[in-house]
Formats: C-alpha cells, structure tokens, sequence
C-alpha cells in the first residue's frame, strides 16, 4: 500500500505562497514574488507527476480496477454522529488526471506571466491571486464530499472574480467581474439546493458512499416524485446547474465571454482549461448517481451541452475579437463535453462517453491553453485585440505562429494531433446512443475547423496591415510555455486513456472507428478549406456573405441579443416589478415606521422641552402651585 | 400690652407680606426686586416667629433668637447675592433673569 499522505501539500503549497505573497508581497521585490509564486507551482508540479506515475502504474489494482483512495481525511465541522462534513485528499482516476491538468497548465501559466505581466502594477498581488487560485481549483478536484467540493467551488470563483477584476482602474474589468461573480452566483444557489436535496435524501455527503454503484444511498429518493421526475432527478438537475454556471453553458453562458477582460494568462488558466471545465468535472464525479438514478438529468446535461456548443460555434464565427472567439470556442467544446457525459452509460464500453469526455477535457485543457497563451503572445506584439488590426503577422512571431497552427489542428481533429482522438471517441459515443446528438455535434466540428482556422487566416495571413512599431516575437519566458504546451496538445493523444479513466476504473478496448474519423476528418478539412478561401488572402467574400445574410450575421455577431435579453428581463421585468415594489415597501412602510417613531419622539420632546427652562422661578411657580393645591386637599377634602 | 393688639392682626400681615414676597419673587424679572421678594417673605416668617414667641410663649426667648438668626442669615445672603448680582451684570450688562441663559441647553 503506497502511502498518499503526502498529497496533502498539493493545494497546502499554493496556499501558504498565496499567504505569503498576499501578506508581504508588496515588500518584495516583484521579480522575487514571480519567482516564488512559479517555483511553488514546479514543486506541486512534480509532485502531482509523482502521484499520477504512482497512482496509475504502480498503484495495485484490486480486480483490475483503479481504487477510490482517501489518502488525507479530518472531520471539520461535527454537527452529529453521522453528519459531519470533512476535508480530505480523494485519489481516483479523474481527481489524478486533473491534478495533471492544472499543475501543468498553471506551471506554464505562471512562467508565462513572468514575461507577460513583466512591468505591470500588482505583479506580486497577480501571483498571489494565481496561487490562490491553483490552491482552490486543486483543493475542488480532490474533494472527499461534495460539501468540501462546494466550498472550494466557491473559492474558485472568487478567485476568477479577482484575477477578472485585475486591472480595477478599468471600469469594464470591473463589470465584467461583477457580472461572473453575479451569474455564477445565480447557478451556485442551484447546486447549493441540489447538495442539501441529496444528501437529504441519501444521507451523506461523501463521495465514496455516494458514487459506489454497491452502495445503497444512490437508489434512495427515486420514488418520491415532483412534477413528473424523481427527487434525485431534480437534485442532480440542480447540482447540474451549479456545473452550468461555472462551466459557461447556456444560459448561464454570458459571463465568460466578458471574462476576457482580465488579463491573457488568467484566460488560459481559469476561463479555458482548468475552472470552467469544473462543471464536467462535478458531472463525472457525480456519474454513477447520474446513470442510475437520474437518467433524465443526464438527457438534460446532454442536450444542454450539445445546444451550448453549437450556439457558441455560431457565434464564435462572428466574432473579431480573438479573445472572444477562444472564449465561445471554449464554450462550445465544454458543450462537446458535457454531451459525451450525457450520452455515456456506466462500466465498460457503455462507459465510452465518460471516458472521452475526459480525455477531451485533457486535451482541450492543452490546446486551449496553448491557443489563449498564442492569442496573449499576438496581443503583446500588436496591442490590440481585434482581427481587423492584425494580418501577415506569420513573418514577426514564427513560434507563435507555429505553436498556434499546431493547436488549431489540434481543436479542428486533424490527426495525429490529439483533439482528432478525444473528439472522436465523443462523436463515437454520441453515434452509439442519439443520432440527432451526434448530427449535431458533427456540423459543430466543421463549424469549429472553420472559425479557428477563420482565425489563424486573419491573424497570420491575410493583407499585412500596417503596424506603428514592428511587432517583434515574444521572450523566452513568454514561448517556452507555448512550446511545452504545443508538444503537449500535439502527443497526449496517444494517451491510452481507455486504460487510465473510466467510469467505472477498469480498462476496456477501443478501436477508431474509420465510419466516424474519415467523415470528421473531411469536415474538418472542409471547414478549413472554407476558411482559406474566404480570409487566405484578401477578398470581398466574407464581406457580400455578410450582406446576403444581414439579419442573421448581425443577430450572431451580437450573440443573439442574449445579454439584451437578460438585461431586459431583469432590468424591465424584475428591478420595475419586484424590485422597486420592494424598495419602496422598505422605504416607506419599514423606513417609515422608524422615523415615525423617531420624529414622534422628537416632537414631543421639542414640546415638552421649554419646560426645563433653568429659571427658578418657573420652577417655583410650580412647587408653590403644588403646595397650594396639596394644602386646599388637606384642608378641604381630606376626612 | 397685650390688649392692644390681637394676634391674628400679626398673622395677617405676615401672610400679606408672604404672598405679596411670594408674587413678586414669581412676576418680577429683576434680580434686585427677586432679592427683595425674598427679603419680604424672610421678614414675614420673622413676624410669625415674634408673634407667636410673644403671645404663646411669653417666658421663653427661642422665637426671639431665631429672627435674629435670620435677620443675620439673610443678611450674609443679601451680601452674597448682591456680589453675584452685580458680577453677573459686569458680564452680561443686563440683571433681567430671562436673558442670562447662556448654560441653558
């Protein structure tokens, strides 16, 4: 038995750095808060590594199934005997695969900021928050209960908010992390009423007891029924809608495209490979409660993924700001996500579902995070973050350049890149379970080749536009992470995750199946093609195109007035009929008793008061009057 | 001697001087004339005590001795309040009681 304990300093690293840096950052030199914010992630780094060789090849197997491992576990708060909630280190497939995923991305991260950030104000304020960050988000996929989970859920959040919200002297920044707290927020009362149903209804919050096909506790509530579904049903339809919020699916979708605002590393980390993919992975780590007793939310975290993503891919053709086309392609590849969770079954090759989604969720945390460091490197060159005042760009940046073309293959499936495996095995599993799913999904992966490579045409192609200063190609410090990265969406297909992750911890066999790549392959290819002939080299196409289908391109290009509609739902609708009705009620009704009585007070005070005049004789005239009437009642009343 | 006059004379004008020291103690706003009042209503409580020592108690002096100890009580009082009067008047130039009011509040 290998002793995990150790584990316990992953998130305990970060978080005593983020302290350290919070608290006499400002003292240190910024060099040095960079260096020890990025040397603090080299060591969780190698420690996730160790814990993942460890865990995958040299763990035992009992039955040849990986084990569910409580390597750390305090009770923290003890209401009752049986109710208590903890904090601890859970060891499984997914929770290893993660710990990968975000030591890796954040380490690059971090180095890359090192350049990126280089000169700015805050420089060590920004790695604390990143610290705090990586403490959370390691903290969320290695929780034991789901309260545990829902705790550092929130942490994660409130760290998006800060890092959002890093440039505070710019108003926009400002809003744009009000309105990701906000919109998260809205999903999170969601997942809190979702927690407090089922484990009302199972009695327990641990994940072992809770995601153990063997166990009791997933069957409970199945019979209670609610407008036609099950308790279970509803409470994991309301967990599902906290992952909605923090994995920026429609609707809850608005807040990630604003994200942007912050700076260009903090995208590639939190709004592209690590926490917003955190939705898919409370959906995997709540699976086997999905696939037996929720079917019906799992439909719903189907067709709610496939609707994001091809939404998000429509937009994301429209778009001229390449931050935002990568955040709605975000979007939509969670959505690839969630639909293989959603069409996925339980154990073996009914498993294939579960098994690519995290495969993509792997794959698309390198791509993305290669393709946002790309867009952040573009940036620094040309400062600006508009297609339109980019072209040609392949002369000045030929790493960026490269690295970029690498990982739009990747994200459009051209083999042997890795997004080719993992989105073939999600279109595999969608083909298996709903054609209409996978029909979908398919026009979504040409849609997805052509925006990217919509893109890449523009940005490095296309008529040079004229530059004030000769953008010049990023430091060391900034393409050594995009290198690593691009290796690493380039190979990690290879990675036999049929062996590693699965819904059930055993290994099944998969083969690609050739009826499903070629066609993936071609429209892939297709989407390509079509993105070179309308921006390879300057044309007027995309242009007339624009004209011929005015109403739709200005309906896509403004996001389908969705933010309009929520602005008008809540400006119009809730602030004028609930809102104000209330703030005058608690104006006038509550603030009005209160200052009645106040002013009552007051009035009868300023009446009462000329009677303490401080002249003697006043007071005399009283006690002589008084003394009068008390001699005329002895004298004439008294018996 | 004593068929001259009756008591209830005496009474009757201490109780006169009293209320009319009691009135203007009351009405008036000039210190001087509420140091007067009192004055007034001292003396008549001076009569009570001679009055009643004299026809009560003939033999005994203890009425007496007690007017004079507030002849010579309002007359240390008189000094003092005289004092306090006329500093009272070097700050504020007025004696009237309703316009020195600057503590009140």
């Amino acid at each position: 038995m290998i002793n995990y304990t150790y584990t316990v300093w992953i998130p305990l690293v970060p978080f005593l750095i983020f302290i350290l840096l919070g608290l006499a950052g400002h003292r240190l030199k910024p060099r040095l808060s960079g260096l020890i914010g990025t040397s603090g992630l080299a060591v969780i780094t190698v420690l996730s590594y160790i814990t993942a060789w460890l865990y995958f090849f040299s763990g035992e197997k009992i039955d040849n199934t990986f084990q569910k491992i409580t390597a750390f576990n305090i009770t923290w708060l003890q209401f009752t005997d049986k109710l208590h909630i903890d904090l601890g280190v859970l060891l499984d497939p997914i929770s290893v695969m993660m710990l990968i995923v975000i030591s890796t991305v954040s380490f690059m991260v971090h180095i890359y900021s090192l350049g990126y950030m280089k000169g700015e104000k805050g420089f060590e304020r920004y790695f604390a928050f990143l610290s705090l960050f990586s403490f959370s988000m390691i903290g969320l996929v290695l929780a034991t209960n789901i309260f545990q989970m829902y705790i550092f859920w929130e942490l994660v959040g409130i760290s998006s908010y800060l890092l959002i919200g890093f440039y505070y002297q710019k108003p926009s920044a400002v809003r744009a992390a009000k309105k990701a707290f906000i919109v998260t927020r809205f999903a999170d009362l969601g997942f809190l009423i979702g927690i407090l149903l089922l484990s009302f209804n199972t009695k327990t919050f641990d994940f072992l007891t809770l995601t153990d096909p063997g166990e009791p506790a997933i069957a409970q509530g199945g019979g209670i029924a609610f407008m036609g579904l099950s308790v279970m049903t509803w409470s994991m339809i309301l967990v599902y809608m906290g992952g909605v919020g923090k994995s920026a699916m429609f609707p809850f979708h608005i807040w990630l495209p604003d994200a942007m605002e912050g700076p260009t590393p903090v995208s590639a980390l939190i709004h592209a490979a690590t926490m917003v993919v955190a939705g898919v992975y409370l959906v995997a780590r709540m699976f086997p409660v999905y696939a037996f007793s929720a079917p019906a939310a799992l439909d719903v975290v189907a067709y709610v993924g496939a609707f994001s993503s091809l939404f998000a891919a429509i937009i994301a053709c429209t778009q001229t700001d390449i931050k935002r086309v990568l955040a709605y392609s975000t979007i939509s590849q969670i959505g690839y996500m969630m639909l293989a969770l959603g069409v996925s079954g339980y154990g073996g090759h009914e498993g294939l579902g579960y098994m690519a989604s995290m495969f993509h969720l792997f794959t698309h945390a390198m791509f993305k995070a290669l393709l946002f460091l790309g867009a952040g490197a573009i940036i620094h060159a040309v400062h600006s973050n508009y297609m339109t005042d980019m072209g040609g760009l392949r002369k000045y940046l030929p790493v960026t350049h490269l690295t970029f073309l690498i990982a739009c293959l990747t994200i459009a499936g051209i083999p042997p890149f890795s997004g080719f495996f993992s989105k073939d095995e999600i279109l595999a599993a969608a083909f298996h379970n709903n054609k209409f799913l996978f029909a979908v999904e398919y026009a979504v992966a040409g849609l997805t080749a052509f925006y990217m490579f919509r893109l890449y045409f523009n940005v490095f192609w296309g008529e040079e536009t004229h530059y004030p200063k000769t953008p010049h190609e990023a430091p060391a410090t900034m393409t050594i992470p995009l290198i690593v990265l691009a290796f690493g969406a380039a190979i990690s297909g290879f990675i036999p995750f049929n062996k590693l992750v699965t819904s059930d911890g055993k290994a099944f066999e998969t083969e690609i199946e050739w009826i499903i790549a070629v066609p993936s392959v071609l429209i892939g290819l297709l989407g390509i093609g079509t993105a070179y002939i309308l921006y390879g080299k300057k044309t007027t196409i995309p242009d007339r195109l624009a004209a011929t289908f005015k109403y739709t391109y200005k309906w896509a290009y403004n996001k389908f007035y969705i933010d309009e509609i929520y602005l008008f739902v809540t400006k119009k609708i809730i602030f004028r009929y609930i809102s104000e009705p209330v703030a005058w009620f608690d104006r006038h009704i509550v603030d009005g008793t209160m200052n009645a009585i106040a002013s009552v007070t007051q009035v009868v005070s300023f009446r009462i008061r000329g009677f303490q005049s401080g002249q003697i004789q006043k007071y005399t005239f009283v006690f002589i009057s008084g003394v009068i009437l008390l001699v005329l009642i002895f004298i004439y009343l008294w018996p | 001697m004593n068929a001259g006059i009756p008591l209830q004379y005496f009474l009757i004008l201490a109780t006169i001087m009293f209320f009319v020291g009691v009135y203007g103690f009351l009405t008036r706003r000039n210190l001087i004339t509420i140091l007067m009042s009192v004055e007034l209503i001292l003396n008549s409580v001076n009569i009570n005590f001679l009055a009643f020592n004299r026809y009560l108690f003939p033999h005994k002096l203890e009425g007496f001795f007690f007017s004079l100890f507030v002849i010579a009580v309002a007359a240390s009082e008189a000094a003092v309040a005289i004092a306090i009067i006329i500093n009272i008047y070097r700050r504020f130039t007025t004696i009237n009681v309703e316009d020195v009011n600057m503590m009140k509040f």
